[in-house]
């Protein structure tokens, strides 16, 4: 069905087309319509869920984490400062391998308060050991959620969907919302390998030694590295599995082919400019600026799944480029962008090494004005390889004084 | 789709005794019982059992002539405090120790 | 209306089954260990337990034994009713009567856990929440909580803490909650049935336990029980129930309203190295204290 929505209510009617079971949540801007919308449609009996009007993000994470640990697909979603009052949840879900799927419409982190767009959140919590995927407009909103059950369920890895507060949270846009019955088809019924039953009971996440342990059948049972160790083995062997969901996905729907990154007039570039979110969809008009008014010929690469980075595929899709221009709204204060330090590891074994520059751009919804990017790429373009020495400090786009 | 190459380890414990071991070994004192003077021994019927209730760690038995698993008890005493006809007596460990 | 009284359970009734192991990380004389068998007695199988970090933790095992036979969810620390609340949604979506129980410490629901626990009684959630006061941080080595009494000493209230009790009950019991109870480990028995009246009751239900800590307390191990004891029957700390808003006194408390004098609070201070720093003249301000406080129940209950 085509419909014109805002994101919000885009991931609404995801969420109600993956039937989640137990909604919690905690208003935020700008997640707050996409939560309101869900219990909305619980109201009107459009969707057959529990809403649990939670009184912080803590306790929505936690209704979730309950509601999955007792067989049951829940959701929730947050921004900003929600995200990170969630943090030590956030962590803990990752460590229970419970197959969450959880909505962060991105927003910068105060302080000072800002209720505008970076992706300052979700980068923070980037090593807390769940599957981001960013996504750049409503369909994909609408159908990388949907994937998301499926990946976090089939790996049980709790899975973030990052979408662009305000540019994405509160525009309208065209997109397909596909049929229940061909979601059915898609998602299958939840699962989560431990769920609490007091026919077969288990004590879930309790202390953990350093050191193996002996069980009660006298098997060799995991430390607390194992585990952690397993968790990261295992999410990235999701890489895979994310690209065997996008291909299903492709074969019911129609739609998808590029789960982990997508390309544009990458064929012949010879820069590529990274970005994730609707960032990299503004950079479409400043690559054919450059290639049309400069003879420039420049690609851009958005990252859709940013953990588990995937680093071999980043490398083949940059390899051989002069230069790459690495576009991002999130800091790793003192450092560098923390999406730049990602595709400069992934391309460290190049031959030769491609040229990697940082730009900061839009924190705190900070005016991205195109020409502005358009500018700076340019530059960019032109000095690449000319410096006497390449310098990695990340070069500030947008700043007012 | 299978989820055969996931492991998806976690720390999921079964229920079993002597999570810390055997606990007997903490003792410094032994719970004694003397059944003459043990209310359901001398009946010969249900009654009292308070040792069995209080015990933190449910290691004495609920029997006619109550039994106490020595291999966990930790020799807190309160059985024998709680008793109301003294029927338990604390003797220190080093009484059993055989040369 | 008022549940009509049941048949008061006693120690040769008490279901004879254990369902948690021997041989766990207990103190020496812990009495939430017994609280812990004797309430599972009363929750029987079809339950699931939330917990935050505790000694409770401790006491249910470490992976990969539980010394418990419950299905049991680990839980962040200021979480426990945000989890038990999404139990409870998933077990109504799968159409379970399945009882949730909540299960902290005081630390994890004076301190940490009260916005969680608060919020969770405002929105009604179905749940039995346990929580045993053993009156201090005892899992990280006897540190002051929300429920510390005046004058006690810790390792981080050295002369002693210089500020009162907090009276979660009566803080459960602003939220009108279906039922509100307290409960010492000395009388398991009254806990045990306490816990069976809760389960027939739809809403939250909150029972707060007075747990003596022999090393928390500086007791000696055998008197943890006793202490416990000394503490209801000095008239110190009540037993009641508050029930759609009623309040009565219950079980040993009950008992004390036709006794013409308690024993002086002084006799249990007296027990617990934790006291030491306390003074005359407090102890005669609590004693006046607890004497005004039963005359007032014995004026409204007699």
């Amino acid at each position: 069905m085509n419909t014109i929505e805002s994101g919000n209510v885009a991931a609404a009617m995801a969420v109600k087309l993956a039937r989640a079971e137990v909604i919690a949540a905690y208003p935020i801007t700008p997640q707050t319509p996409l939560t309101e919308k869900l219990s909305e449609m619980i109201d009107r009996g459009e969707l057959d869920a529990e809403y649990v009007a939670v009184e912080s993000e803590h306790s929505a994470l936690a209704v979730c984490i309950g509601a999955a640990s007792a067989g049951v697909r829940p959701f929730t979603a947050t921004s900003a400062n929600g995200l990170l009052y969630m943090s030590e949840q956030v962590h803990w879900a990752a460590g229970a391998r419970l197959p969450l799927v959880m909505c962060v419409v991105n927003r910068g982190v105060g302080a000072p308060w800002t209720v505008w767009n970076d992706h300052q959140d979700a980068i923070s919590q980037r090593d807390a050991g769940w599957i981001q995927l960013f996504v750049k407009d409503h369909q994909e909103i609408m159908d990388t959620t949907l994937k998301a059950f499926r990946l976090a369920e089939e790996v049980s890895i709790p899975v973030m969907v990052c979408y662009d507060g305000y540019y994405l949270s509160h525009t309208y846009m065209p997109f397909d919302a596909p049929e229940q019955e061909r979601v059915d088809r898609f998602l299958p019924p939840f699962h989560y390998a431990h769920t609490l039953d007091p026919s077969h009971p288990e004590n879930l996440n309790s202390v953990t030694m350093p050191d193996t342990r002996t069980d009660v059948h006298g098997e060799t049972a995991p430390s607390y590295m194992d585990i952690r160790h397993n968790l990261h083995r295992e999410m990235v062997q999701a890489i895979d599995r994310l690209e065997a969901i996008d291909a299903a996905f492709r074969e019911l729907f129609g739609r998808g082919g590029h789960p982990l990154m997508e390309p544009w007039r990458c064929d012949d570039a010879e820069f590529v400019i990274v970005a994730m979110g609707t960032l990299a969809n503004q950079f479409r008009d400043v690559v054919e600026r450059l290639r049309e008014q400069d003879g420039i010929r420049a690609g851009v690469l958005a990252i859709h799944l940013y953990r588990p980075f995937p680093n071999d595929r980043v490398q083949a899709a940059l390899a051989g480029v002069r230069g790459v221009l690495v576009y991002e709204k999130a800091l790793s204060y003192g450092n560098q962008g923390p999406l730049y330090g990602d595709v400069r590891s992934a391309l460290y074994d190049c031959e030769p090494r491609p040229a990697v520059e940082n730009f900061i751009v839009g924190l705190g919804g900070a005016g991205i004005r195109t020409g502005e990017l358009y500018r700076t790429a340019r530059q960019a373009c032109l000095e690449i390889g000319r410096q006497e020495t390449p310098d990695d400090a990340p070069h500030w786009v947008g700043l007012g004084v | 789709m299978t989820r055969d190459l996931f492991e998806i380890m976690t720390s999921n414990a079964e229920a079993g005794p002597g999570d810390a071991g055997r606990t007997g070994s903490w003792r410094v004192e032994r719970p004694v019982i003397d059944l003459a003077r043990c209310t359901p021994a001398k009946r010969g019927k249900a009654a009292c059992h308070l040792c069995w209730l209080y015990c933190p760690d449910g290691v004495i038995s609920k029997d006619l002539e109550p039994e106490i698993l020595l291999e966990y008890c930790k020799g807190c005493g309160i059985c024998a405090e709680e008793c109301p006809t003294q029927a338990i007596r604390m003797v220190a460990e080093a009484e059993f120790v055989e040369e | 209306m008022s549940t009509t009284a049941a048949k008061k359970t006693t120690a040769v009734s008490l279901d004879a089954e254990e369902y948690a192991h021997p041989g766990n990380r207990a103190c020496t004389g812990c009495t939430l260990n017994t609280l812990y068998r004797v309430g599972l007695k009363a929750l029987g199988r079809d339950c699931i337990f939330a917990v935050p970090p505790s000694c409770l933790t401790v006491v249910q095992g470490l992976y990969p034994i539980s010394s418990s036979q419950m299905p049991i969810l680990n839980v962040t620390f200021a979480s426990t009713a945000a989890a038990a609340s999404g139990i409870r949604a998933a077990m109504k979506r799968r159409g379970k009567k399945t009882q949730v129980v909540a299960w902290a410490g005081d630390g994890g629901t004076a301190d940490i856990g009260l916005q969680a626990l608060s919020a969770a009684i405002e929105r009604g959630e179905d749940l039995i929440y346990i929580c045993y006061d053993n009156e201090a941080y005892m899992n990280t080595g006897v540190q002051r909580s929300g429920t510390t009494p005046k004058g006690t000493l810790t390792n981080n209230t050295l002369s002693g803490k210089a500020e009162a009790k907090k009276d979660v009950p009566a803080i459960v019991a602003a939220h009108r909650p279906a039922y509100v109870a307290t409960c010492s480990a000395a009388f398991p028995l009254d806990f045990h049935d306490k816990l069976l009246k809760a389960k027939g009751i739809t809403g939250f239900k909150y029972i707060h336990i007075h747990t003596p800590c022999p090393p928390g307390w500086g007791v000696e191990d055998r008197l943890a029980i006793a202490v416990g004891k000394a503490a209801v029957e000095s008239g110190l700390y009540d037993l009641y129930e508050i029930e759609n808003g009623r309040f009565r006194l219950s079980g040993p408390s009950q008992k004390l309203l036709r006794k013409k004098k308690l024993p002086p609070v002084s006799d249990y201070f007296a027990m617990q190295g934790r006291f030491k720093a306390l003074d005359d003249a407090y102890l005669q301000a609590v004693q006046q204290e607890v004497d005004d406080k039963w005359a007032g129940y014995r004026e409204r209950f007699l």
